[in-house]
């Protein structure tokens, strides 16, 4: 790779050609404080924050966009420089809802933290006009408050150029310039997914999760309801982060001591429906490449790619899996045959689930998802919200110890709980579905070609005689290749694995948000993608059929995978929806 | 909010959209088609209400929201169809200081529409212009080509009867 030679605040150094000038301080150890940038999704040089002094440049340049080159010499602590930054925070904050102390990202705002930073000691002092938005709480997911907006961008251009959605952007001009929908429409009425990486990226509290924190305290303090949690495969991987532990550290033990502390009757593992979800998915798979049904199958755990699909490929409805995704298997199980079990009334059973996942939210209030005549799952609460909730009644997570899951529900294998990773259903499936058609016993349950943060992988098994053709695609911009594919006829492949969040639940938008000064250095799917297969790794049942406690559930109530009654509780149906009102 | 609908209702005709269609299949593989598109659409629908932007984000696969930033970022663009009579009130720096802020409020009232709208009948359109170089006859209001020069919001009603 090409060199050059630069000197930043007086000192030399060598650095790749090419590479912006935020890069290359990095190297030389100099954090440019930056707002708008977004690497690789949001660089638009926009916000002004990141300017510096270019020897022989005219005026500032945004560091975020501006390549080095041989020769060139920077300043990035000048006076002139820091009162550049602070003058357009200033600017930013006059035109600011600065209700701080009760907003939702008080503590971890980016635009709270460059201010703390760079030293503004009075956020009134342009004080004059401002804009008043009525906030858009019109969607099943999450709030769009406008007066906390900076206009950085972050969020349409994560919805338009990663997502391929694009239902946010920029309208109007000038002092009037606003992130809405066309035609001003609620988000509720657009061809939202509801996937959250909007939320996942905003740097302040303009965007953020409806919130049922309350509801769930309600339900744990009324005497009268039996209140069951289940906590997604990803949550684990993140939920450290929001009390200061490093990405990628698993909390499992610790989220089961805070859950049980918080006062849920019964602590159940998600996981447990993710080996389930196997069991029908794989059965599904094998009976459709033996009796010629619709290929390829694509996997429907992600509410968000189900929605996607819905909108924007309703003709690809029949190769979508029946199977209702984990959380909402695990909520029809819960209120029919463990209600049952114990002597429970479904209607007096309150079923919380917490997931990395906005869309989750949405997924709860779909059709035919009531398996024993009341909703699967009552109250879907993302990892930010199980956060607070902790706290908010003063569990110190961090010194508590680690603990276990309850039985029967609460039982799982390494194939679940790789769910939480791009590759991780299809791999899970493959286990499961490899041994059934062998009849032997997978000598190495790992398949590597579906791992990693790619956003399409592709592999070709061999199996029993037949090529199996699999692809996997997390994030929907990435789902279109193969989608398409298949619009066109041109498809080779039997199952797909499709995630709407890029790089799988481990980076849904309702994990704890890391700011862009994180997420443009290191890639947090894969750190807490690790988590997740080294627990896979340490487990000694690693496949889902070998789930003890899911073998049982087919013995005393469901028969068989893909049986009448495994249908009527575990299956679902879609609808077709249009990407525009016209 | 909801969909901010237009306050003249919809009244595309079946040659419109087909010349609409012709325009997208001619350009829509070129790079940067969309803007050129828009232009023709504005040109054979005379405004670019959600109906044709619809068209236009479905046959391009371009999101409507998209369309949407661009026609209301530049001013060409129009939400609102123009009315038989087009009303524009000067707000350049001398009518400003001489009242046409409040010629603009009465007639706001009077036609119930905001500006850049058109009345429901699709008689009137109002919006604000910048200085038509009449300053010495400030404040200004011009309908079609009829210039009103050193009005006061008493007038307006009676200027616009003249054209019931």
């Amino acid at each position: 790779m090409d060199k050059v030679n630069i000197k930043i605040n007086g000192i030399p150094l060598e650095v790749p050609a090419g590479i912006t000038i935020l890069e290359a301080a990095k190297m030389a150890h100099i954090d440019i404080p930056t707002l708008c940038f977004l690497k690789e999704i949001n660089e638009i040089g926009a916000c002004r924050i990141c300017v510096v002094e270019v020897k022989g440049a005219r005026s500032l340049v945004a560091s975020c966009v501006y390549p080095v080159s041989d020769g060139m010499e920077i300043r990035t602590d000048s006076p002139k420089i820091l009162a550049s930054r602070k003058k357009t925070l200033e600017l930013i904050l006059s035109d600011h809802d600065r209700k701080c102390l009760s907003c939702v990202r008080s503590g971890h705002c980016e635009l709270q933290k460059l201010c703390k930073d760079l030293g503004i000691d009075d956020e009134t002092i342009y004080a004059g006009e401002r804009n008043h938005y009525e906030p858009d709480d019109s969607s099943p997911h999450m709030v769009r408050d406008n007066n906390k907006c900076i206009l950085c961008r972050r969020c349409s251009a994560v919805c338009d150029h990663v997502q391929g959605i694009g239902v946010i952007g920029a309208n109007e001009r000038g002092f009037k310039t606003n992130i809405g929908c066309a035609f001003d429409m609620d988000l509720g009425e657009t061809s939202c997914v509801s996937c959250g990486q909007c939320i996942a990226v905003c740097p302040t509290g303009a965007l953020y999760e409806k919130d049922y924190t309350n509801e769930v305290f309600a339900a744990i303090n009324d005497p009268d309801k039996y209140v069951i949690v289940q906590t997604a495969p990803a949550v684990r991987a993140a939920l450290g982060e929001a009390f200061g532990l490093p990405i990628g550290t698993n909390v499992q033990g610790k989220m089961v001591a805070a859950l049980r502390r918080l006062g849920f009757d019964k602590v159940f593992d998600t996981d447990f429906a993710a080996d389930l979800t196997i069991m029908e998915e794989a059965h599904e798979l094998i009976d459709r490449l033996q009796s010629g049904g619709t290929l390829p199958l694509i996997t429907s755990c992600s509410p968000g790619w189900i929605k996607f699909c819905e909108h924007y490929y309703p003709d690809l409805l029949d190769n979508l899996s029946s199977c209702k995704s984990p959380q909402q298997m695990f909520g029809a199980v819960t209120k029919t045959y463990y209600a049952k079990k114990m002597g429970l009334d479904p209607k007096n059973i309150v079923m919380v689930s917490v997931m990395p996942c906005t869309a989750k939210k949405f997924e709860i209030t779909r059709d035919h998802q009531n398996a024993a005549g009341v909703p699967d799952v009552d109250i879907a609460i993302t990892t930010r919200e199980l956060a607070r909730m902790i706290e908010r009644v003063g569990i110190n997570f961090l010194a508590l110890p680690d603990e276990e899951f309850d039985d029967p529900l609460g039982r799982s294998t390494g194939a679940a709980v790789i769910f939480g990773a791009t590759g991780g259903v299809m791999e899970a499936a493959l286990r499961t579905a490899v041994e059934t058609l062998t009849g032997e016993e997978l000598p190495d349950p790992v398949f590597s070609e579906v791992r990693g943060t790619a956003g399409i992988k592709t592999a070709t098994y061999n199996v029993a005689g037949m090529d199996i053709n699999v692809a996997v695609a997390s994030g929907l911009g990435n789902a279109r290749k193969l989608l398409d594919e298949i619009k066109e006829g041109n498809s080779p492949y039997h199952f797909i694995e499709i995630m709407a969040c890029p790089g799988g639940c481990v980076n849904g938008g309702g994990q704890p948000q890391q700011p862009a000064s994180v997420r443009n250095s290191v890639d947090i799917r894969a750190l807490r993608a690790k988590a997740l297969y080294d627990q896979d790794t340490a487990m000694k049942i690693r496949k889902s059929h070998e789930n003890p406690a899911v073998r049982q559930l087919y013995e005393e109530f469901l028969e068989a995978p893909g049986s009448h009654v495994a249908h009527e509780i575990l299956h679902t149906s879609y609808v077709k929806r249009a990407v525009n009102p016209y | 909010m909801g969909v901010k609908h237009c306050t003249v209702p919809f009244a595309g005709t079946k040659e419109q959209h087909e010349k609409l269609l012709a325009v997208i299949a001619e350009l829509k593989d070129q790079k940067g088609a969309l803007m050129p598109i828009m232009q023709k659409a504005q040109e054979i629908y005379g405004y670019l209400p959600i109906e044709v932007q619809s068209i236009i984000s479905n046959e391009l696969n371009v999101p409507l929201e998209k369309i949407y930033g661009i026609a209301t970022f530049y001013s060409q663009f129009a939400l609102n169809p123009k009315g038989k009579y087009q009303i524009s009130v000067c707000l350049g720096t001398a009518c400003y200081v001489k009242g046409s802020g409040d010629i603009l409020l009465k007639l706001k009232e009077l036609l119930n529409i905001s500006d850049g709208e058109c009345t429901p009948d699709g008689k009137f359109s109002l919006d604000c212009c910048r200085c038509v170089g009449a300053c010495g006859l400030a404040p200004v209001m011009m309908i079609n080509g009829d210039v009103y020069g050193k009005i006061t919001p008493d007038d307006v009603e009676e200027i616009l009867a003249k054209y019931e």
